[in-house]
């Protein structure tokens, strides 16, 4: 086999090992919480008879890893339970709005990756000049900037001073994809904002490092400007640190960005998650918790197996 | 002939910023003024710090860190190129002049095949086509001896050896039919046996192409056999400039003098009976492979004497030292130090196995903790091995800077302050602070300039006179083995495949191998490299 099939089928098993590990972790920690579904179910207040017969009801009185392994299997075919609160079937509740949480993350990561590599080259091209100084002040300040901060300040200037935007992102089913667009505008330009930064940053400290090996005089010395110097010579050999930091934000995008949801009332996934978390509605906590773990780890396997495709040692071994 | 390239009182100077201190000013390079006409060849000679290197990049405008040219003109092709803007001088870069630098290994982009470097200036400067430039750079390919010419450009830099990619970076200078080469230590990183063929490659697509050169090196016998004429340079300074006939034959300046002369030494061999240190059929191996890196090694050295381990890179010579230190515990043999038998595994060696047996390594600089000052330094074996402390520790501490040739003065300085035979002259008093029957010198000359080595082996020498302790001696360089070696040992593969005292391994009849490594040390001598080749071409067409 050839090294780097093993390899990525080493990290893609690894991945698969680590979101077990991560299933029985969530599993302990809602277990591990006073008070069952059952209490939960039927408040402070409830008979120890009626306790007693909605745990037989809802199997609770199975031991521990017996329930794991229900869940464990139960989820694995696509069935995530019922929740507590209203009774619908959790997969179908996320679908809809993993869907949206996509959509926003997705629109958000197409817009804030290219700029920050783009910006990242220039202030690296740049460096410790005026562009640079500027790039790196701009991105700071924004990441510097609380997000529902960020979020109230984007909503003033685009719908008060100049009123171009809706300040609530509703979306619902039947909605054309532009109109889709525009409804997430405001929330994609907050995101971007805060993840911008950090790739921005990761992406000019790669290339600088870059910069001071010996074919990067080499390739000056061939004539070529500074610019292609950057992409031709420099970026090839730093993709694996950018990647690293690209993925970790992305990943952030899609489960992190709770606090944008709700002042733009975008219903998705964050929203969803603390809703039930408030009412203690623990098989939805579990499984959100699972699918957020397998989006972390998935984004993770990718930029590994990216880092490993594009180094050319690894690619064509002697 | 019309001139090509002429520096006209070229002054380049730098600002260097030591930590905690005030900017400093350096002039690196001081009114050089030098020509090169259309198709010669300029040696450029000189230790480090010469300037060499500084002027060969001048010659395409360029600085490296905050280097800058102040003061003079650099005229090539008829035009001063510090009159050139930045797009000028990137048409002349990589057009009218190449670069090939001394390790080719890290001038090569790891992620690129070599055939899209090696054409990327063609095209860059719109010179030819790609299929015209990958056509050129086949034929530059065989021309320099690459093996598959036709597909050896499809190879990525870390699938080919270091010598292969010495040449492919000539191949990738010569392509764009630059009107002058720069060629910055072009063999300096490479064993002597493929620098003798690197270095023929070399001078034969020189001669093929027409192209005018300025070869930079620290190596007089190497640049004797490319050099039409040698330019010697010593602290940016101008010393001497002529004829490469002239400066090898009829050097006028003492500093250059010293330079065609620098191997000096004349050591007569000493023997003797007891053996120190006996290496008894020792295998060794790596953890987790099943190669042996040693084959059955036995090799002895007495009180007193030195013993010269010679080979290529790779051929398992510090190896040898690392198993007779004991930090790769040898696979089977044995190992006899003053009397008693070594346990293989460093962890059971007594205290006085450790003190009785130092090294001293190749890089002095980073052989001592910089944080620390060389009476630190030098002390703490004292303090360790004797339990010497305060004011005793400081007065053997300065007994053994004079012993050194360095003088008391030294004790408080930090090695930052300390030039390189320097450092290594601390090295060595630590080493000698144990009070050791023997010490292991791994290529403890081969970083420093050659009369600057020169000065630490006949410290070794009078050292040993003094102190009676035996030398393992590590090295690449026969001229050195030449200079201190009472016995030598070759090692080629993993394997000794000669050994005996030095006048009878350094005499005919040879092994094959042995015989390759002897003819390959560049001789000071015009026409020395034809002749070599010659014999090779004759003895190979008579098998």
């Amino acid at each position: 086999m050839h090294p780097i099939v093993k390899l990525v089928v080493q990290r893609i098993a690894l991945g698969l090992i680590l979101l077990w590990a991560v299933s029985v972790v969530i599993f302990l920690g809602v277990e591990m919480l006073p008070g069952d579904t059952a209490q939960a179910i039927l408040g402070q207040s409830a008979t120890p008879v009626a306790l007693a017969n909605l745990r037989e009801a809802l199997g609770l009185n199975e031991p521990a890893l017996t329930r794991y392994f229900n869940w464990l299997f139960a989820a694995l075919q696509g069935d995530l339970g019922v929740a507590l609160t209203n009774g619908q079937d959790i997969a179908k509740s996320i679908g809809s709005r993993f869907g949206n949480t996509l959509f926003l993350a997705g629109c958000a990561g197409v817009i804030a990756v290219p700029l920050a590599i783009g910006l990242g080259l220039i202030a690296a091209r740049y460096n410790g000049r005026w562009p640079d100084k500027l790039i790196s002040g701009v991105t700071l300040a924004t990441i510097s900037l609380p997000e529902f901060v960020a979020a109230y300040f984007v909503i003033f200037v685009l719908t008060q001073v100049f009123p171009i935007f809706q300040p609530v992102s509703m979306v619902f089913p039947g909605m054309s994809f532009w109109d889709k667009l525009q409804a997430v505008a405001l929330p994609v330009i907050v995101l971007v904002m805060v993840v911008l930064a950090h790739m921005m940053r990761m992406t000019r400290a790669a290339i600088l490092n870059v910069m001071q090996s010996a074919y990067i005089e080499t390739a000056v010395l061939k004539g070529l400007t500074p610019m292609q110097v950057i992409w031709r010579h420099a970026l090839p050999n730093a993709i694996a640190p950018i990647i690293t930091v690209v993925v970790i934000n992305l990943a952030y995008l899609v489960v992190g960005v709770v606090v944008v949801e709700v002042v733009f009332s975008y219903n998705a996934l964050g929203q969803y998650l603390v809703d039930h978390v408030a009412k203690r509605d623990l098989p939805v906590v579990q499984a959100v918790g699972i699918i957020f773990a397998a989006v972390y780890i998935g984004l993770n396997i990718l930029a590994d197996v990216i880092g490993i495709v594009t180094n050319p040692r690894l690619r064509n071994p002697k | 002939m019309a001139d090509l390239l002429e520096f006209r009182n070229l002054k380049i100077e730098a600002t260097s910023y030591p930590p905690g201190e005030p900017p400093r000013h350096v002039v690196l390079v001081d009114d050089v003024s030098v020509t090169v006409a259309k198709g010669k060849v300029l040696g450029l000679i000189g230790e480090s710090g010469a300037g060499k290197s500084t002027i060969g990049l001048s010659a395409m405008a360029f600085g490296r860190g905050g280097v800058r040219l102040t003061g003079g003109q650099i005229m090539l092709n008829g035009r001063d190129l510090r009159q050139v803007d930045a797009a000028g001088l990137r048409a002349m870069r990589g057009h009218e002049v190449t670069y090939v630098a001394q390790s080719a290994a890290a001038a090569f982009n790891p992620a690129w095949r070599l055939m899209d470097q090696v054409i990327e200036t063609c095209l860059q400067h719109k010179l030819m086509d790609r299929k015209a430039a990958e056509t050129r750079a086949v034929e530059l390919f065989r021309r320099l001896g690459l093996p598959n010419p036709e597909t050896f450009g499809n190879r990525y830099p870390h699938q080919v050896s270091g010598g292969q990619l010495q040449r492919a970076m000539t191949a990738m200078a010569l392509c764009p039919k630059p009107d002058l080469v720069i060629f910055d230590e072009p063999t300096t990183a490479l064993d002597v046996t493929t620098q003798i063929e690197v270095l023929a490659a070399i001078k034969e697509a020189i001669h093929d192409t027409g192209v005018a050169a300025l070869y930079i090196t620290h190596d007089l016998a190497v640049v004797a056999q490319v050099a039409d004429d040698i330019l010697v340079l010593r602290g940016g300074k101008k010393v001497e400039y002529g004829s490469t006939d002239q400066i090898i034959h009829a050097p006028q300046q003492p500093y250059t003098k010293a330079l065609v002369s620098v191997r000096s030494i004349e050591h007569v061999e000493k023997v003797f009976p007891d053996a120190v240190l006996t290496v008894q059929n020792v295998t060794a191996r790596y953890r987790g492979t099943n190669f042996d890196v040693l084959k059955n090694v036995t090799v002895d050295v007495a009180a007193g004497q030195t013993l010269a381990v010679v080979g290529e890179s790779g051929s398992g010579k510090s190896t040898l030292a690392r198993v007779i230190t004991g930090l790769l515990p040898a696979a089977q043999g044995r190992i006899q130090f003053a009397g008693r038998t070594l346990s293989a595994d460093l962890a059971q060696r007594s205290k006085d196995d450790l003190r009785e047996l130092q090294m001293i390594y190749q890089m002095a600089d980073t052989a001592m903790n910089p944080r620390q000052t060389v009476g630190t330094i030098i002390g703490r074996p004292l303090e360790f091995y004797f339990g010497l402390k305060g004011e005793a520790r400081r007065k053997r501490v300065q007994e053994l800077l004079e012993q050194i040739e360095m003088g008391a003065g030294f004790i408080d300085r930090y090695p930052a302050e300390l030039s390189g035979g320097q450092k290594q002259r601390v090295c060595i008093a630590r080493a000698l602070a144990a009070k050791p029957k023997v010490i292991i010198c791994d290529e403890v000359t081969s970083a420093l300039d050659p009369l600057v080595a020169d000065g630490i082996l006949k410290l070794l020498l009078d050292l040993q006179a003094r102190e009676g302790v035996a030398y393992l001696f590590i090295t690449h360089d026969l001229a050195t083995v030449r200079a201190i070696a009472d016995k030598i040992a070759v090692m080629h593969r993993g394997a000794v495949v000669r050994y005996g005292a030095k006048t009878d391994v350094l005499s005919p009849p040879f092994d094959d191998y042995t015989d390759l490594l002897l003819s390959s040390v560049p001789e000071m001598e015009l026409g020395w490299l034809e002749g070599v080749l010659a014999g090779r071409r004759m003895e190979s067409a008579g098998n």
